[in-house]
């Protein structure tokens, strides 16, 4: 669609075609009391798309805990904030650039990485630290190997320049997301509590500054590309990606916090999802004022574009920033040091509009409360499945030793070490990363100088979360499940979790199965969050991850951030030599185990329909405390989450580094070799069972005082030794350097 | 002691390099801004990693063109010691204040992680004098062309002179660079370009320490 005459009305076919419904299209008409024009339709498209109104999941959303003492801003800024103590804070978000990243996957995911650590700066706080999570389809798959090298680049590309370290995530794959990868993109920056920047405009008269890169063609209309299905015509919607350039957004970060060293700036937003059309919306719809612009004003990188083109572009390093008046030159000298563009575009009315000009004509006149009052809510209709499917001793496996089992779920690609995805990030610039993922379950970023003589300071632990199977089988378990587990891994690493930002990842909303995952994983989360005090600041939605009608596995995605007040008490993930491993949370009476919904399942019975492990959250909530208390107590050397795989391949990973064996204790039910007890020894090796972790101690004797005064329980496992070699008696002989070799070897091997 | 950290738009190592020296000198160095002129007499000039100009054209090639860089060079020409990190190396390399160059990683990635460096035998210099040949120092690389390259005849006169200042271990070259090198001196030994970061081994949340041992030995050098 050529935008020549973009200030002729605009028909019901074109509104359409911007991916406004018929009934939209009618409602705005009447609201706004003429038919719009073009500009003024591409306005309200972008603002009324899935990507910035949230029609589907607003109504869930809304349900979702999002207060908490230590909450200083929740969902409705660019980013969530909490409050960590000595003056200081945590800005954090996650955000997704799915489609965009299929499209083109390196400059998809740069331009994720790039947006969502606006999100951040913009706010006033310097990013530390960028997550990912990434879902691939059929690893080996030409187009997944394709799509993973070009994301990977990607998000390297940005974050590596930038210089801000990428320090975990996760890199799954399930043919669900073959022709539907997922980049979700996470930022988390520090900022002092009194330096905190919002968007909400103020001041009638004051002036509109656009700061950044000028603005192109590129990304036009990517809000509603991002909120529809994929045909297989994907490559048609090339323009639609935006192009990132983390050069310009190294500078533009380093001159808007030195800017904002000053007091010159009353509000600043990042121009994201619908560019200047979303930011002028919703700086002065939050300020409850108007916003006149010039549209000649705007630095323009190319020649001719319509006043369409330059509201609904997403060319990327863009600010808006509204100044004091009078400020302005102070200002520029800053940006002009940058070499960055810097012009006043308009000011601050009191009429709440926003208005347009282009050549002294006016090209757009709307009201601002319609457009973000009166985008629609939706009630879709929904229905929550669930699966309730049981394995028994017929269907789980009878052929393979529990040697072979353990190397194919180690060798698997969704558990073995994503080394190869992760060298390729720069971990380790800014000096002050403590963990990637790799010696922790949590990654761990120390708060730049926090130490003071012989403190040795605090550190911020973030850890990224979804099992999707869970979700699929049981959604509103599987939300409980992802956020439980999230603050598991940051218990276990010695952290207090704080508060989560959610990317919830979907396909067509339309369907009522897919509405239903929606849903049910949204009251799951809502239930983790309230009874684990971790309420939700941020977050963003992903919809329509579907080609040809086939949606993705549903994957809301948790990022959970947490506090360690003393990084003496981080616990790492590694147990040494002659310590003694305990299972935290379950006793000797729990033989059997959960193998419904597992990776066992998934690898060996070529499903994973079945029940979903149950959780009870007060018991892990208990769970949680008791760990923390023994870490302030200093009972625990190292510890570690049971998830994926279960508690062998959990107990092996703790061995793996440095190449220790054991020799485990097996339940006396389960001590002799038979029939009847595989589906037992089965499930006591490899359920899911939830609300346990693993630990290793020096202190076994203090350890069992804790946990009788506690009423905890916990189970032996054994001591390690340097032998190298997992024994379970009568049973199997499992060799570590083996495991270590399919562990660092499985992914590259996909890839020489 | 005065130490100077060069910063250009796009590095992104300046923080850290200012943290280290910081500790170990318990003195803090002075940041100069590219486009500034004229630089005041200094015992040391570093140049930080990171992205300069984005490293587009060529890595470190428009910042060598910078305003800065004839202070620089007439910091050299006084014998002045410089040490380049990185993007720094490669930008002394773009100068020619070094030989050789740096190209793409033979592996074709980005490539971030902990290896060992091997301190030479080299001709005096502040940066290597003080380690004894084949000490081995843990730091971590992060980079994406550092693949050193200079012709034959040219690395038999490196050899020759004593100007390998780091290799990486046989066997655990990251990038591809001739000779395994890591790091290597001017033919005077007052400058040193190296592709490792020992900036990221100086505290004790770091993986190792034997950054803080680079820095310690420098400072002690350049002062004897």
């Amino acid at each position: 669609m050529t935008k020549k005459n973009t200030n002729n009305e605009c028909t019901l076919n074109q509104a359409m075609e911007m991916g406004l419904t018929e009934e939209e299209f009618k409602l705005i008409c009447k609201k706004i009391g003429k038919t719009p024009n073009l500009t003024e339709t591409g306005i309200c498209s972008a603002m009324f798309s899935e990507h910035c109104s949230y029609k589907s999941s607003k109504k869930w959303l809304k349900t979702l805990p999002t207060s908490g003492d230590h909450v200083i801003q929740g969902p409705g800024e660019n980013a969530g904030i909490i409050d960590i103590g000595d003056n200081q804070a945590i800005v954090f978000k996650i955000e997704s650039h799915n489609h965009p990243s299929f499209i083109d996957p390196y400059q998809g995911a740069a331009t994720g990485v790039g947006g969502i650590l606006r999100d951040v700066f913009t706010m006033g706080a310097r990013p530390i630290a960028l997550m990912n999570v990434l879902r691939f389809g059929e690893i080996g798959n030409p187009l997944t190997n394709h799509l993973l090298t070009g994301v990977v680049k990607g998000i390297g590309g940005y974050g590596n320049c930038i210089g801000i370290p990428t320090v975990g995530g996760e890199t799954n794959f399930n043919q669900s997301y073959n022709s539907n990868i997922l980049v979700n993109a996470m930022a988390i920056g520090l900022v002092n509590k009194n330096k905190i920047f919002y968007s909400a405009a103020s001041g009638i008269g004051n002036p509109v500054i656009y700061v950044g890169a000028k603005t192109g063609r590129d990304g036009i209309h990517g809000a509603t590309m991002a909120s529809a299905e994929f045909s297989d015509d994907t490559e048609s919607q090339k323009p639609t990606v935006q192009v990132g350039d983390p050069f310009t957004g190294k500078l533009l970060l380093e001159a808007c916090l030195e800017l904002m060293k000053t007091d010159l700036i009353l509000s600043i937003q990042d121009m994201g999802a619908a560019g200047l059309t979303s930011s002028s919306v919703e700086m002065a719809s939050k300020g409850n004022v108007g916003i006149e612009i010039d549209l000649d004003k705007i630095p323009l990188r190319e020649k001719n574009m319509s006043s369409y083109e330059i509201m609904l572009s997403e060319s990327q390093e863009r600010m808006l920033i509204i100044l004091k008046k009078g400020a302005e030159d102070d200002a520029k000298t800053i940006f002009k040091k940058w070499d960055l563009d810097f012009a006043v575009i308009g000011k601050i009315i009191s009429d709440k509009k926003i208005i347009l000009k282009k050549e002294n004509k006016a090209v757009c006149n709307l009201p601002l409360d319609f457009l973000v009052n009166d985008s629609p809510e939706l009630s879709r209709e929904y229905k929550i499945k669930k699966t309730s499917k049981i394995l028994d001793n017929k269907t789980i496996i009878k052929t393979e030793s529990i040697k072979s089992i353990i190397y194919k779920i180690i060798g698997n690609e969704n558990f073995a070490s994503k080394k190869w995805v992760y060298e390729q990030y720069d971990s380790s610039v800014m000096g002050d990363t403590i963990s990637i993922g790799n010696k922790s379950d949590a990654s761990i970023v120390k708060i730049h100088n926090s130490d003071k003589g012989k403190f040795k300071g605090k550190a911020v632990a973030i850890s990224t979360d979804c099992n999707s199977k869970y979700i699929f089988n049981d959604p509103i378990e599987g939300g409980k499940i992802t956020v439980a587990e999230a603050a598991r891994n940051l218990v276990v690493s010695g952290a207090k979790p704080l508060a989560v930002t959610n990317n919830l990842n979907f396909g067509n909303p339309e369907k009522k199965e897919v509405m239903g995952q929606i849903v049910g994983s949204i009251k799951g989360i809502k239930e983790a969050c309230e009874e684990l005090y971790t309420p939700v600041v941020s977050g963003n939605v992903s919809l329509y991850n579907e080609t040809n009608g086939k949606s993705i596995l549903p994957t809301p995605v948790i990022g959970m951030v947490g506090v360690i007040d003393d990084i003496e008490k981080i616990i790492l993930m590694n147990a040494k030599n002659d310590e003694t491993l305990f299972i935290v949370g379950q006793d000797e009476n729990k033989f059997d185990g959960f193998l419904q919904s597992s990776l066992y399942q998934e690898i060996f019975c070529d499903d994973f329909l079945g029940q979903v492990p149950p959780i009870n959250l007060k018991k892990e909530k208990y769970l949680h405390d008791f760990i923390i208390k023994l870490n302030d107590n200093k009972i625990i050397n190292s510890a570690h989450d049971i998830s994926d795989g279960g508690l062998l391949p959990c107990i092996i990973e703790m061995l793996l580094l440095n190449k220790l064996g054991i020799n485990i204790n097996l339940p006396p039910r389960i001590q002799t070799p038979n029939k009847k007890n595989l589906l037992f020894l089965h499930g006591w090796l490899f359920g899911e069972d939830q609300s346990r972790i693993i630990i290793s101690t020096n202190k076994p004797d203090k350890l069992m005082e804790f946990s009788k005064s506690e009423n905890i329980k916990i189970y032996c496992i054994g001591k390690t030794n340097n032998t190298g070699v997992v024994e379970i008696p009568k049973y199997d002989s499992i060799c570590i350097n083996e495991c270590l070799n399919l562990y660092n070897n499985t992914i590259p091997n996909f890839f020489s | 002691m005065r130490i100077a950290i060069v910063v250009f738009p796009g590095s992104n190592c300046d923080r850290d390099i200012f943290e280290a020296i910081k500790y170990v000198s318990k003195k803090s160095p002075k940041f100069i801004w590219h486009k500034e002129t004229s630089i005041e007499n200094f015992d040391l000039i570093v140049i930080p990693g990171g992205f300069t100009f984005g490293d587009y054209l060529r890595c470190g090639a428009l910042a060598s063109n910078s305003p800065v860089i004839r202070s620089i060079r007439d910091h050299a020409s006084r014998g002045g010691a410089i040490l380049g990190i990185c993007n720094g190396f490669q930008i002394l390399t773009e100068t020619k204040l070094l030989p050789g160059t740096l190209i793409k990683n033979s592996v074709l990635k980005f490539l971030c992680h902990d290896l060992n460096v091997i301190a030479q035998d080299t001709l005096p210099s502040p940066f290597t004098w003080g380690f004894k040949p084949n000490t081995k120092l843990n730091i971590p690389i992060a980079h994406n062309e550092g693949n050193y390259y200079v012709n034959g005849n040219e690395l038999k006169k490196l050899i020759f002179n004593g100007q390998i200042a780091f290799k990486y271990e046989e066997n655990f070259n990251p990038n591809g660079s001739v000779e395994n090198i890591a790091g290597v001196l001017s033919e005077n030994g007052r400058i040193l370009g190296m592709m490792p970061h020992p900036e990221r081994s100086v505290f004790s949340h770091h993986n190792s320490l034997d950054g803080r041992l680079f820095f310690q030995n420098l400072i002690e050098q350049l002062l004897s």
